[in-house]
């Protein structure tokens, strides 16, 4: 038996609006092992955010099974799957979404605080350890708003990895960077990638599939390709051939 | 996520906004500053006129002939002629919760000395109507048993008398005076009293035995009021019943009757007068209290704001594992932090402003710590119950809808 991290089996997502409904995904299956960097991607209407919010227990799928490290998260209440993110994934959003006037430390340690097992000081050495692993060590103190959108989304990716996750899961994090940025974001994922973490980056923009190891590509609420990428590109290798940025 | 970290998190949420904090604190401290400071005034009038009113005499009871019929005509009290000598006897041997106990007889005259006279009241009593009275001789002395038996021509004279009728210094004691045709010799001078909460003048009375006004001045055997005290003021109402049975067996009243006389005990003048302070002080009290409910209205207005204002915060919290609870707690501290300060702060202003009304204007005032203690639970209530709402529509907001809300 392999370890899946994610196991999905045919899942469907109704909504009603109105007196229609709509199908989010029509029976969607796949499966991901740890260890995998896999991107997400359709236009926008492929049912992708649907499968975003389902992937990290968010939303409950109307009928399908999926199961996140081995447990069933479909019967779960809402109070239970608040610990399940809490404890197996870790989010990236489009925006950051840091807490404003607060510094990377205490923005780092949150996901932390609904965990009452940790310690305060075991909350605050593992904050720290995460945001040197983000590269910002020299940042720890400065405030969310005293950033730039790279070193905020590094903040947010060090959120991401605080807990240990089983799972990382990316919602569009380079869609507000620069390209230059957006690189440098990319080159920490690969580097996560290859010291063994799971990530699920879930996108719009075909490019970033070249630096994953698998695409799966959504349309209309179903799996149209799932393709192994056996020719990962280096983000690094594309940050050093940019221009460098003279600030100007 | 243990209370502290909750306490944590609300504070610095406070702190990210300390202006906004600080005004909507505002409302819940003068909501509490003013109840605060209002219940202190009410408390403060009322304490004085329960003072004045037990300036008069200690557990005074005062028994008065009542209205009776004779032949189906009704009387007025004044002119009844129930009260004897006889049931001020009773009284003294058969009583067991009074401590003094006086005849009252008087009448209003004029006091003479010399080329001066004055306007006044002569009270025909005994020596325990001083006790009764909180009366003290100043200097000479009271008169005695010997001189109620004898009817002496004896007196003891306010200030007020002692000022009017020896208006050049000269020194009263020995002196006799006339009220009306009859001379009587000062043998002593009270203590001035002043004048008390119904402004008459406490020291405007000249005191004689009862047997002297009785015979020398009315002419008359009845008695006008028997003048009692309780020994404590717990037993007022015990010797009430007590001397009106006494009263009752002695004056042949069948039961069922009315009475032909009247009890008023001091405790009762007292909570007639205070009825009105009270009333004010509810009064007040309401007005500071609707002040302390807009103050915990304006701190719902400011979490709905907040809990709005910062969905984004909740979304991303929900979805890092924050439980509904932990959002429900987390701005329900809040709101429960800005209604205790504001509440600590208020008290801290009301028990100020009620000092500087007592300094600047000299109006009696006086804190009750029930007031304190009551309006500081007022406005933690107050938190709770307008933080609840707001706090529970956040701890339900959809963590999808919350994390992408603009």
């Amino acid at each position: 038996m392999e370890n899946y991290i994610i196991r999905v089996e045919n899942l469907r997502r109704d909504f009603v609006v109105g007196d229609e409904t709509v199908h989010a995904l029509r029976g969607v299956s796949f499966s991901i092992r740890e260890g995998e960097f896999v991107t997400i991607m359709g236009t926008s209407g492929s049912g992708k955010s649907t499968l975003l919010n389902l992937l990290g227990c968010l939303d409950t799928p109307t009928s399908g099974e999926y199961y996140l490290d081995g447990f069933s998260v479909q019967k779960m209440s809402r109070n239970e799957r608040a610990t399940l993110r809490n404890r197996k994934i870790g989010f990236v959003f489009q925006s950051y979404n840091l807490l404003p006037k607060t510094t990377a430390l205490e923005n780092v340690e949150l996901p932390l605080f609904y965990n009452s097992e940790v310690s305060a000081r075991e909350r605050h050495r593992r904050a720290e350890q995460a945001l040197i692993e983000v590269g910002l060590a020299d940042r720890i103190h400065h405030r969310s708003n005293q950033m730039s959108g790279g070193q905020q989304q590094r903040v947010a990716i060090a959120r991401a990895l605080v807990n240990n996750p089983v799972m990382i899961l990316a919602d569009e994090a380079t869609g507000n960077l620069d390209t230059r940025t957006s690189f440098e974001i990319l080159t920490l994922f690969q580097k996560l990638y290859n010291e063994g973490r799971t990530i699920v980056f879930v996108t719009h923009n075909p490019e970033i599939a070249q630096f994953s190891s698998r695409n799966i590509v959504l349309r209309d609420g179903k799996i149209t390709e799932d393709t192994p990428n056996t020719n990962v590109k280096s983000a690094k290798e594309v940050l050093d051939s940019l221009p460098v940025d003279n600030g100007l | 996520m243990n209370y502290k970290n909750l306490i944590k998190v609300a504070l610095k949420a406070l702190s990210n906004n300390k202006f906004r904090g600080f005004l909507t604190m505002l409302g819940i401290i003068i909501g509490v500053g003013s109840v605060i400071a209002m219940l202190a005034i009410g408390q403060g009038s009322k304490r004085s006129i329960r003072e004045q009113i037990s300036e008069m005499g200690s557990n005074m009871i005062m028994i008065h002939p009542g209205t009776g019929r004779f032949g189906g005509v009704r009387q007025s009290a004044s002119s009844m002629q129930t009260l004897k000598i006889e049931d001020y006897k009773t009284i003294i041997n058969e009583t067991s919760y009074i401590s003094a106990c006086s005849p009252s007889v008087s009448s209003s005259g004029q006091a003479i000395y010399g080329a001066n006279n004055t306007p006044t009241t002569i009270y025909g009593i005994n020596q325990d109507y001083m006790d009764i009275r909180k009366y003290t001789v100043s200097e000479g002395e009271m008169f005695t048993d010997q001189d109620v038996i004898r009817a002496a021509k004896v007196c003891v004279v306010g200030q007020t008398i002692v000022d009017n009728l020896f208006p050049n210094g000269e020194d009263p004691l020995g002196k006799t005076i006339r009220f009306g045709k009859i001379p009587f010799k000062i043998i002593g001078v009270l203590t001035s009293k002043g004048y008390n909460s119904m402004g008459m003048d406490q020291d405007d009375l000249i005191l004689a035995p009862y047997t002297t006004v009785q015979k020398r001045i009315l002419a008359i055997t009845y008695l006008q009021g028997i003048f009692a005290s309780a020994i404590t003021e717990e037993l007022s109402d015990k010797a009430i019943d007590e001397l009106t049975a006494i009263l009752r067996q002695n004056h042949n009243i069948r039961p069922g009757d009315e009475d032909d006389f009247n009890i008023r005990s001091q405790e009762e003048l007292s909570s007639m007068m205070s009825s009105t302070s009270d009333l004010m002080t509810v009064l007040l009290a309401c007005i500071a209290g609707i002040s302390l409910l807009v103050g915990g209205i304006g701190i719902m207005n400011i979490m709905y704001v907040s809990v709005t204002e910062r969905t984004r915060e909740i979304g991303l919290r929900m979805s890092i594992g924050a439980k509904g609870r932990h959002i429900l707690w987390q701005f329900l501290i809040e709101a429960v932090i800005i209604s205790v300060m504001g509440g600590i702060i208020g008290v801290l202003l009301g028990v100020g402003a009620a000092a500087a009304i007592k300094y600047i204007a000299g109006w009696p005032v006086f804190v009750q710590p029930y007031s304190v203690i009551l309006s500081f639970a007022v406005c933690t209530v107050t938190g709770i119950f307008f933080g609840w709402y707001p706090a529970k529509k956040a701890s339900n907001l959809d963590p999808i809808e919350a994390i992408r809300y603009e």
